[in-house]
């Protein structure tokens, strides 16, 4: 069973009723209150977009981009056609919280995406949903029928002259469409390959047309700024990290699954919510931010509060907010060796550095694991990596490395042991 | 413009260009694999990533776009550190095969390895394998070679226009393929060998013959149609091996169609002829040149003499040169022949214009038009690298419509589409003219009698696309141009361009239709219809190449002497007297006239094989031991400045010299459709093995008719069929094409299996074998 | 042979749904879809379904074939009548991940991309599902989700699937 501080997104769910998602427990919840509220008052765009602005929303998706600002960028008087998209592909290892939010409460992510489409001039959404997640996206498809049947989707919502369609596209199994590039590119019916930029989707997106891309977890907060206001989102957190957060925990700890805690919050508070440790095992270390996050030691991270710019502060990122805890009996080497295979696997393989190199560091560290590893090989993961890094279309290439980096500043002597001593690496 | 700075130089450069672009301009290279000019930018390779001031990292400089004040570093440490990384990428999975590689010696990854790799590898792993694929007979593959630039994918969907190749599975295991079971059929397929910037993909006719440094480059142009793309022709021991596009951006740009580049295999044909023959009673004899000539010259002076300078009919390949073509008639206008003939396949000749016709405008402003009807063409058949320049403009918003006897795809988008019989062109082109009429409330002149006519929807909206256009075009292809109605089909086309404001365009079927056309190698019509005493054939093969097959060879068969001069062997065994081996198009210096009525003329590449010689030259000597005065030339210049003296532009007109008058008719029963397939245009093409072992080869061995024909007919695709037309017959594999109209029945011309058959266009009958 | 002949006339539905999302020259952005629901009837693709799908969405076979073989959920080869996909990324494997796939290897008698004899079983190893709370996980036939997935509950769910 997961366990929930609620927050923001999540409100007063009660994840005990099996209805919790349905329209009518949202609207008694409060939901589309926000809506109503912009419609009935025929709030300006420019109001919606400054509470955004005010509120210090960082996008939830792993970039933390401010959501008001790029919210701006959307030419709003664009002639043609333009589309809102939103990224439910959560395929970071450790993330987990979109999931749940369209599994528990998808009408706050609906109704966010209408207040964005209102906002910005846009008509048209489409939902990106992670492919592994089949009963997710078939409720998600529910709730959009629920929205339209009570006039919050579709035609003249709520009588005004706005109109927004909103639908849901199936991903089938590629990490890198979470990028958001490849995800327009997937969403267009080819493969998952991220696009150069510039041109940014705001001028050059789904189908050429200007697009706004953000986070299911993004868009899930609109309609609390838009009902609450964005000073008071801003004051559950802390300066610039605006509002509460969903952090996804995984690994030895009690009791994993979704915290959502005002940013700031200190990392030992959120490990005692999760019940601890598990077993009474020591923490050895965390990756505070997805499997692309650099790791970081227990001591540093007793240390960091939950929140972008101390996590960042410590030489990691808080990206998607997917906490890995691990244990003192975890191997290190093993660890980083299956999050290499997980980039070689997943890379889109269009850029010769990312195509070639991801490879290269999973099969040098697929050696050093088994006891196959050359004195020169933490040298050549550095040099292969910096090869890497920065040399590619998408941040992908940059997400191989960074774990590589990470492992070898803090646990470097864990890999040249084994090299030593020409011992396998304790399995995972 | 935008002031920037590279390697600092200053230079200023229009918005909107890339780094790349902005390098090019001032010569500065940069190195790279993904990026073509003509291609989208894909950014992939990233090697040519450049150190951009204040950017915290290289950036490829294919697709960065230049901002005002810009400074680019492309050999500073940070980009050759960033560019020697991926190098090293690239080099890690290559299987390092050089020696036995094709591309040695021409590959950017060799030579960029020069400049940018190391010595040794620090990769220990083991390399990747990949299976080769089977692209059909013309490219060969090596994957394991290939570096995913995806250059080839790029080029099947943006300029072949369907995605032919792709790259399935992803990261470390993507792979270049074609559908499973699938080869690549395109007519333009061989250009990826060109872009391809390593050995992975290569010339299957050219596999393992020879090294790129032991051959010489020449410049020749292409003798296959009538676009006049630009060729370098690679030679070795007097061996042409290999053809490539010499670039010229207002004709083939970096193109080349498959039939200019593969059809090259014919020169070394075993078929050749290596030495004049003389039949003399009855058998074939090796005869010295001086022997041969003086048998042609008493031969044919003598028939003029007992029957009359009309009995003697010459017909001329419209693929000969300028210079062969007049030597030709000069030598015939000496005897008193009048009628040369270098348009066989031509079968109404009323059409006269003021002029040479030709395309009305050059291949660059057709490429500018906002909207273009074609009238009978299969385009991307008959002038593919038209058809690709098209595919572009329809990109920038060219409305692209047709009335056409069937529906082939031009694998772009069709704005309106008129489907009729083959033998109905006139009739739709006439819908097209009264629904322009009505809608423009315009009269049309009294000889285009639209009485009868029924507009159709599409030709309404055909007419739409061309209504109000500042420049539009109506284009006659070579269904059009052959069919038995041309004249009929010119005058309705004429009145529709002038009704619309649009321009006439006759595109050159042939290498020198137009050259041929101002020197008058046009004269005396159908010359098979009234058998002669005596024939003289240049480069052409009657049965293949004349309007109707059957009725040529007949004629060829009866007369008394005929004289062929031609590079091949060939059925002439049965029917002529003497053979002379003449220079093929690569063998002798000579000049053809596009269909845009530029000159280009060019060398020969190699020296004559065996005993052949330029035809040119044969016509200076027969015009000696004739003893004509006039043929003295020393060189093909010469003739060619007597033969296009003055200004070709003002010897050019699509205008009819007087109107002919147009009449809609009805049409019923069966009816063959009967173009000269892609790879069936002339005698070299004929003979290319590679061409010929083409998927489109394949296709014109087939009878195609529609479902409901074939069921009618009591077909089967897959069956046989028996068809017969005049007196000749021939067995086919039907195939089902619903592009075309009920009782259309679709049977190329110009191939072995049809040869007996008569007009391209005309009644035929068909049961199943 | 075209897509209408070879699946039922609900699957045709579904893709006809799935087309309807997008703009109407955009069909191509269906081709996920369609082959999913192509794959879900026929449970894996052939050339044969990937070239129809193409033709009834107006692309080419190859750009259909790109994404059938880009997506790891489709199955270009024949898989048993239940395929099971472990997830052993990270953080399912600090949480047995690694133990759940063992487990399921020894009861079945099979290794990863491997059928049992009777056809009944294929074992797959996942990348992450975006599930890592619920850990282990396990995919059946790509849409049904089972959570926590201990060796007990392996025994419980392989003797639900009949
Ligand atoms: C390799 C890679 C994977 C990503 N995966 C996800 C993802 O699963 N979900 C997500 O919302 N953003 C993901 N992103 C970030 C998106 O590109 C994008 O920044 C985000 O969706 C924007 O939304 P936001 O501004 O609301 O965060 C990923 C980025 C990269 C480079
Ligand atoms: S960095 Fe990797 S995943 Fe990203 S676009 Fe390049 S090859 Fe694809
Ligand atoms: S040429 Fe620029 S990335 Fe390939």
């Amino acid at each position: 069973m997961t366990v929930y501080v609620k927050g923001v997104v999540f409100g007063d769910v009660d994840f005990d009723n099996p209805d919790c998602w349905r329209l009518e427990e949202y609207v008694k919840r409060g939901g589309y209150a926000a809506l109503k509220k912009i419609i009935n008052e025929k709030i300006s765009q420019d109001d919606i977009i400054a509470e955004m602005k005010t509120s210090s929303l960082r996008g939830r998706g792993g970039a933390g981009f401010p959501t008001g600002l790029k919210w701006s960028f959307m030419p709003r008087s664009f002639p043609g056609q333009k589309y809102l998209v939103c990224n439910t592909d959560e395929g970071e290892p450790g993330t987990f919280k979109d999931l749940d939010i369209i599994v528990y409460n998808p009408h706050a992510l609906i109704e966010g995406m209408i207040i964005g489409g209102y906002a910005m001039g846009i008509t048209v959404g489409y939902n990106y949903i992670h492919g592994e997640v089949f009963e997710a996206y078939q409720r998600f498809e529910e709730a959009l029928e629920e929205a339209r049947a009570a006039g919050f989707l579709g035609d003249n919502i709520l009588g005004s002259d706005f109109s927004f369609q909103l639908h849901a596209h199936h991903g089938y199994g590629a990490y890198i469409c979470g990028e958001e590039t490849a995800l327009l590119e997937s969403l267009e019916g080819k493969k998952g390959q991220p696009r150069f930029k510039p041109p940014f989707p705001a001028s050059f997106g789904l189908y050429g047309k200007p697009t706004t891309i953000n986070n299911t977890e993004t868009f899930a907060s609109v309609p609390y700024i838009v009902r609450e206001g964005g000073q008071k989102f801003l004051e559950l957190g802390k300066p610039n990290n605006g509002g509460t957060k969903l952090f996804s925990v995984s690994g030895h700890v009690n009791r994993p699954g979704n915290y959502e805690i005002p940013l700031g919050t200190p990392f030992a508070d959120l490990l005692e919510m999760c019940g601890g440790m598990r077993d009474g095992k020591k923490l050895k270390a965390v990756i505070p931010g997805g499997s692309s996050a650099p790791v970081l030691p227990a001591d540093i991270m007793m240390q960091c509060t939950m929140d972008y710019d101390s996590i960042a502060k410590a030489g990691s990122m808080l990206g998607s907010g997917a906490v890995i805890v691990m244990d003192e009996t975890v191997s290190m080497v093993s660890a980083l060796e299956r999050l290499s295979y997980f980039y070689h696997e997943e890379s889109c393989g269009q850029c010769t550095p990312c195509r070639e190199g991801t490879g290269w560091l999973y099969r040098v560290v697929h050696r050093i694991a088994k006891g196959e590893g050359r004195p020169e090989d933490l040298d050549l993961l550095s040099r292969v990596g910096d090869n890497i890094a920065g040399r590619t279309i998408c941040a992908l290439g940059d997400a191989a490395v960074f774990p590589v980096r990470g492992m070898l500043k803090h646990f470097r002597h864990e890999f040249e042991d084994l090299i030593k001593d020409a011992q396998t690496a304790k399995p995972l | 413009m935008l002031e920037i700075e590279i390697d600092g130089k200053k230079l200023t450069v229009p918005g909107g260009s890339t780094v790349m672009d902005a390098a090019n301009s001032i010569g500065v290279h940069i190195p790279h694999f993904c990026y073509h000019k003509k291609l989208s930018i894909a950014a992939n390779c990233r090697m040519c990533l450049v150190q951009v001031e204040k950017a915290p990292k290289p950036l490829p400089a294919c697709a960065t776009p230049v901002t005002d004040g810009m400074k680019v570093f492309t050999h500073s440490d940070q980009a050759v550190t960033a560019q020697k990384g991926v190098m090293e990428f690239l080099l890690i999975n290559h299987p390092l095969d050089c020696p036995i590689c094709d591309q040695g010696g021409e590959c950017q990854l060799q030579d960029l390895a020069v400049g940018y790799g190391q010595s040794s590898s620090d990769y220990a792993e083991e390399k990747r394998v990949v299976a080769n694929k089977d692209l059909g007979p013309l490219i060969s593959t090596d994957m394991t070679r290939c570096i995913h630039c995806s250059r080839c994918v790029r080029f099947t969907e943006e300029i072949a226009g369907f995605q032919e190749l792709g790259m399935a599975n992803r990261g470390e295991f993507t792979e270049v393929m074609p559908f499973i079971g699938k080869t690549v059929n395109s007519e333009i397929s061989g250009n990826v060998i060109d872009l391809c910037p390593v050995g992975a993909l290569t010339s299957k006719p050219f596999r393992y013959s020879a090294r790129t440094w032991e051959l010489s480059r020449r410049k020749s142009v292409g003798a296959h149609d009538g676009l006049g793309s630009n060729l370098i022709v690679q030679v070795k021991n007097h061996k042409v091996m290999r053809v490539l596009p010499l670039e010229n951006e207002a004709i083939n740009e970096c193109w080349l169609s498959d039939r200019d580049r593969f059809s090259y295999e014919a020169l070394n044909s075993a078929e050749r002829l290596t030495a004049p023959m003389l039949k003399q009673g009855g058998v074939w004899q090796q005869a010295d040149w001086q022997t041969a000539l003086e048998y042609v010259a008493n031969g044919l002076k003598q028939i003029v003499a007992e029957h009359g300078k009309d009995s003697v009919a010459v017909v001329a390949s419209p693929n000969s040169t300028v210079e062969e073509l007049f030597a030709l008639r000069k030598l015939m206008a000496g005897l008193g022949v009048e009628q040369v003939q270098a348009f066989a396949r031509q079968a109404d000749f009323a059409a006269r214009t003021q002029g040479a016709k030709w395309l009305g405008q050059s291949i660059e402003e057709l490429a500018q038009n906002e909207a273009i009807l074609l009238v009978g063409s299969t385009l991307r058949k008959e002038q593919p690298l038209l058809a690709q320049r098209l595919r572009q403009s329809v990109k920038k918003g060219l409305l692209l419509s047709a009335v056409n006897p069937h529906r082939d795809d031009l694998l772009t988008k069709v704005a309106a589409e008129l489907l009729v019989r083959p033998d109905q062109l006139v009739e739709g082109l006439l819908q097209v003219v009264k629904a322009v009429a009505e809608q423009q409330n315009a009269t049309v002149p009294s000889h285009i009698d639209l009485s009868g006519v029924v507009v159709s929807a599409e030709a309404a909206a055909i007419a739409q696309t061309l209504i109000g256009k500042t420049k539009a075009t109506v284009l006659l292809g070579n269904l059009a141009q052959n069919s038995a109605r041309f004249a009929e089909v010119y005058a309705a086309a004429e009145v529709l361009a002038t009704l619309t404001g649009a321009k006439l365009a006759v595109p050159a079927i042939a290498a020198n239709s137009v050259g041929a056309e101002l020197i008058g190698a046009d004269v005396g019509g159908n010359v098979f219809a009234m058998p002669k005493k005596a024939y003289v054939f240049l480069g052409v093969e009657p049965e293949f190449d004349a309007h109707n097959g059957a009725q040529a060879l007949a004629a060829a068969q009866q007369a008394e002497m005929v004289v062929v001069l031609s590079p091949f062997q060939s059925c002439a065994l049965e029917y002529a007297d003497v053979m002379l081996p003449v220079s093929p198009f690569t063998e002798t210096s000579g000049t053809f006239v596009n269909m845009e009525g530029k000159a280009q003329s060019f060398n020969g590449v190699v020296r004559p094989l065996g005993e052949t010689r330029p035809a040119w030259k044969v016509f200076r000597v027969l015009g000696n031991v004739l003893g004509f005065s006039g043929f003295d030339y020393n060189s093909s210049e010469e003739i060619r400045d007597e033969a296009l003296a003055g200004d070709i532009a003002s010897r050019l007109s699509n205008t009819l010299v007087t109107p002919v008058a147009v009449k809609a008719q009805a049409a019923t029963g069966l009816v063959r459709l009967g173009e000269v397939p892609v790879y069936g245009t002339d005698s070299i093409v004929r003979r290319a093995p590679s061409l010929q072992a083409s998927a489109d080869a394949s296709l014109a061995q087939t009878l195609r008719v529609n479902a409901a024909t074939a069921s009618k007919l009591g077909l089967v695709a897959g069956g046989m069929a028996k068809v017969n037309q005049a007196a000749g017959e021939a067995e086919l594999s039907v195939a089902i094409d619903d592009g075309l109209l009920d009782d259309v029945v679709r049977v190329a011309a110009a191939t072995p299996l049809t040869r007996n058959l008569g007009d391209l266009v005309g009644a035929i009958s068909v049961a199943k074998a | 042979m075209s897509l209408t002949n070879l699946l039922s006339a609900e699957s045709i539905q579904q893709i006809d749904r799935e087309v309807a999302k997008y703009p109407a020259e955009q069909s191509r952005s269906a081709v996920m879809g369609a082959l999913r629901i192509a794959q879900t009837e026929k449970r894996f693709l052939t050339n044969e379904l990937i070239e129809a799908v193409a033709l009834y969405l107006n692309i080419a076979p190859m750009a259909a074939y790109e994404v059938a073989t880009f997506y790891n959920m489709y199955d270009m080869k024949p898989v048993g009548k239940y395929k099971l996909t472990v997830c052993t990324n990270l953080p399912c494997a600090l949480s047995g991940g690694y133990t759940t796939a063992d487990y399921l290897k020894q009861k079945l008698g099979i290794g990863f991309n491997e059928t049992t004899a009777d056809g009944k079983f294929t074992l797959k190893e996942g990348e992450c599902m975006g599930a890592c709370g619920y850990a282990p996980v396990m995919l059946v036939n790509n849409h049904s989700m089972c959570n926590h997935m201990t060796p007990e509950a392996i025994d419980k769910k392989l003797a639900e699937l009949e």
